[in-house]
């Protein structure tokens, strides 16, 4: 594949991670955070999410199967996960949390295990499509190329969003 | 320009940091995510930023500064605290700052995953300039600034 349909896949991905709901606004803040003196911010921060879901999504399982379930304690896990995922704009992993903490005020256990399963699998979606999107970040730059700037005006303007990012990538491309 | 609002309206002209210098920050967050991402604003805004991972730390580290010095001058301008910490929450460090007499007037930012009003209040009355619900945003940390400049002049 050549640079610019490597730079094409990586807007046409890219764009439909904030479509679908896997990304939101705050990713693109986390991207305006990096610059050449951080060039690696976007990357650290996601794999500290990494490392931070899968330990609590384990403190989570194991809460849950306790014979007496302490739900403050799974509250609190739930807590730090629905905070980290709207830090790095994995929305849908959020959006799991919020029922998730409901059903633990509720005490109900067939809904905490219901969203359990729900959250393990919106994280290991997301896990999957951001370690894509970077994989393809790098073979752009593998080829001498540049990312393509995804600008706010681009997700914006939906119905106009893949001519500008078209034109974007043309300005970019080597 | 004095600061208004319902808490103590002046801030001390002997702060250590002579205009022009980078403001130094104390970020006091829990989450390992949450400080990387507040000290990247900061320092993206020029500012030197100190953290601490919980509430006990940040007295600890508040404390630590004022041994140092002779009189009563604070080593930071400003002080962004989570809420929601284990052990000392951040509205608690907030009440011990401001009985402080070094380190009251220091303007202290409290932020927050939850948008509750009554949390809100509470801190706006103990005295907190600003009450943020995080993620913390570009536009919130020229409010911030904003809050640190006042406070300097």
């Amino acid at each position: 594949m050549d640079l610019v349909q490597l730079q094409r896949q990586f807007v046409d991905y890219k764009t439909s991670l904030y479509h679908e709901g896997f990304l939101d606004e705050q990713f693109t803040q986390l991207q305006e955070l990096q610059d050449e003196n951080n060039p690696d911010f976007v990357v650290e921060v996601v794999s500290l999410f990494f490392e931070d879901s899968e330990r609590l999504l384990n403190e989570l399982a194991r809460a849950l199967e306790q014979q007496s379930i302490d739900y403050k304690r799974i509250d609190a896990h739930v807590h730090q996960l629905k905070g980290s995922s709207s830090s790095i704009g994995a929305q849908r992993v959020q959006k799991v949390c919020i029922a998730f903490r409901n059903y633990c005020e509720e005490q109900n256990v067939e809904g905490c295990l219901k969203c359990l399963q729900q959250v393990r699998h919106e994280y290991s979606l997301v896990k999957t499509k951001l370690e894509s999107l970077f994989q393809l970040e790098q073979q752009i730059l593998t080829a001498g190329g540049s990312i393509p700037i995804f600008s706010r005006v681009t997700k914006l303007l939906k119905g106009i969003y893949l001519l500008s990012s078209l034109s974007l990538y043309h300005i970019f491309s080597v | 320009m004095l600061s208004s609002g319902g808490e103590s309206g002046s801030c001390s002209k002997d702060m250590a940091v002579e205009l022009g210098d980078e403001p130094h920050v104390l970020v006091v967050d829990d989450s390992l995510i949450d400080r990387k991402l507040v000290e990247r604003l900061l320092k993206n805004s020029s500012c030197k930023v100190t953290t601490a991972e919980n509430a006990l730390r940040a007295v600890e580290y508040l404390r630590l500064g004022n041994d140092t010095l002779e009189g009563t001058v604070s080593e930071v301008n400003m002080i962004i605290t989570d809420y929601c910490m284990p052990g000392m929450t951040g509205y608690e460090l907030l009440k011990k700052i401001k009985e402080s007499s070094v380190l009251k007037e220091v303007p202290v930012i409290i932020m927050s995953s939850e948008n509750i009003p009554t949390r809100i209040s509470q801190c706006l009355e103990e005295g907190a300039k600003m009450f943020v619900l995080k993620p913390l945003k570009r536009s919130d940390v020229k409010q911030l600034k904003w809050h640190l400049m006042k406070c300097r002049n």
